[in-house]
């Protein structure tokens, strides 16, 4: 297991998923997001390729009534 | 004393069409009302203040993802992307790093639906939470990292007309100055600079967009926006927390309508004295002076 920051809490995860992996063990693959890791915007296109690490910072977010 | 608008500057502009329309960044509006979605008791509320606003532009924010809560409802359930250009904030941001982060976050997001304004962003770099007032260095730095980057940038800028034109010189899209501080209901409170705001940034260049933001309170602030010459003008929680959002909604569509045929009829200058609006000649009585 690995631990990682998401939207500001850890979490421990399995070692070798991609973001992919991770949004669906989140429930989240469908969903209008944008995830960002280590202040690096993940375009979605890359979500299958990229592993999350150890230590890694992410940060999901989508969109919300604002002004 | 008289209006001190020029008119030679600041001369209305009518599309070839013949409709009343302005672009941004190549696209084409009808409706000079751009509308937040934030602070609405429901989404119900707020789709139904758009459709009776005729808006074509929304504004959004972009927040964390609830992690334990997927069963919450999302806002685009609400506002269709291919109906409404959706305009993504950077609300909340205090330095121009975060504020670049949020932007590229929100265009991520809305990259995957097939919006308009995807590459758009509602700048917002903030100084302080209790005015909401833009830092100008900050929002300037920002501004130059977003355009080098492919962004179309509108920026939320203050009324200071110097500001207002570095923002422009550094390639932003459109300048929109404060009316008043951000939800403070107070109206356009400095007329002066705004119209020499107007005047700089429309100089030689008449298309180029420059939009009132924030401060409105009622209809008639969003009136008194456009007849000095404002493109279009952008509120949220004058509607939003109106007591009935929807009427709300319908009288700034009429504001907006108002004030922009006020600019383009030209009114009248001011004038210390009166001016007898029935002929002079053929009274019946004698001057008193």
């Amino acid at each position: 297991m690995i631990e990682v920051t998401i939207n500001g809490k850890k979490q421990a995860c399995e070692e070798g998923l991609t973001i992919a992996n991770l949004l669906d063990s989140l429930g989240m693959a469908s969903r209008a997001i944008a995830v960002e890791i280590n202040q690096q915007i993940q375009p979605r296109d890359t979500h299958c390729l990229v592993e999350v690490n150890d230590g890694d910072i992410l940060e999901i977010v989508t969109l919300v009534g604002g002004g | 004393m008289t209006d001190s608008i020029s008119e030679e500057r600041c001369q209305p502009v009518v599309a070839s069409t013949g409709l009343d329309e302005f672009c941004i960044a190549g696209h084409t509006f009808q409706s000079r009302l751009i509308l937040g979605s934030g602070k609405y008791d429901s989404f119900e509320a707020m789709r139904e203040s758009f459709e009776v606003a005729e808006t074509q532009c929304v504004t959004i924010a972009v927040r964390r993802e609830r992690l334990h809560d997927s069963s919450g409802r999302n806002i685009l359930d609400f506002v269709d992307p291919k109906r409404f250009v959706l305009l993504p904030n950077t609300a909340g941001c205090y330095d121009a790093e975060t504020a670049v982060r949020c932007a590229k976050m929100g265009r991520e997001i809305l990259r995957g639906l097939e919006n308009p304004g995807a590459d758009w962003v509602k700048l917002e770099v903030l100084g302080d939470s209790r005015s909401l007032l833009p830092d100008p260095i900050e929002l300037l730095k920002a501004t130059e990292t977003l355009v080098k980057q492919g962004f179309q940038v509108l920026c939320y800028s203050s009324d200071d007309p110097i500001v207002a034109r570095r923002l422009k010189d550094a390639g932003a899209t459109s300048v929109m100055p404060a009316g008043s501080p951000i939800g403070s209901g107070l109206g356009i409170i400095n007329r002066n600079s705004l119209q020499i705001i107007l005047e700089d940034l429309k100089h030689g260049d008449p298309q180029y967009p420059v939009i009132i933001d924030a401060g409105v309170g009622t209809a008639s602030d969003v009136a008194v926006a456009m007849e000095l010459g404002f493109d279009a003008v952008l509120l949220n929680t004058a509607v939003a927390r109106a007591k009935d959002p929807i009427r709300m909604a319908e009288a700034m569509k009429y504001g907006v309508r108002a004030g922009r045929l006020a600019y383009q009829g030209g009114r009248i200058p001011m004038s210390r004295y009166a001016s007898a609006s029935s002929p002079e000649v053929g009274v019946i009585s004698k001057r008193n002076r």
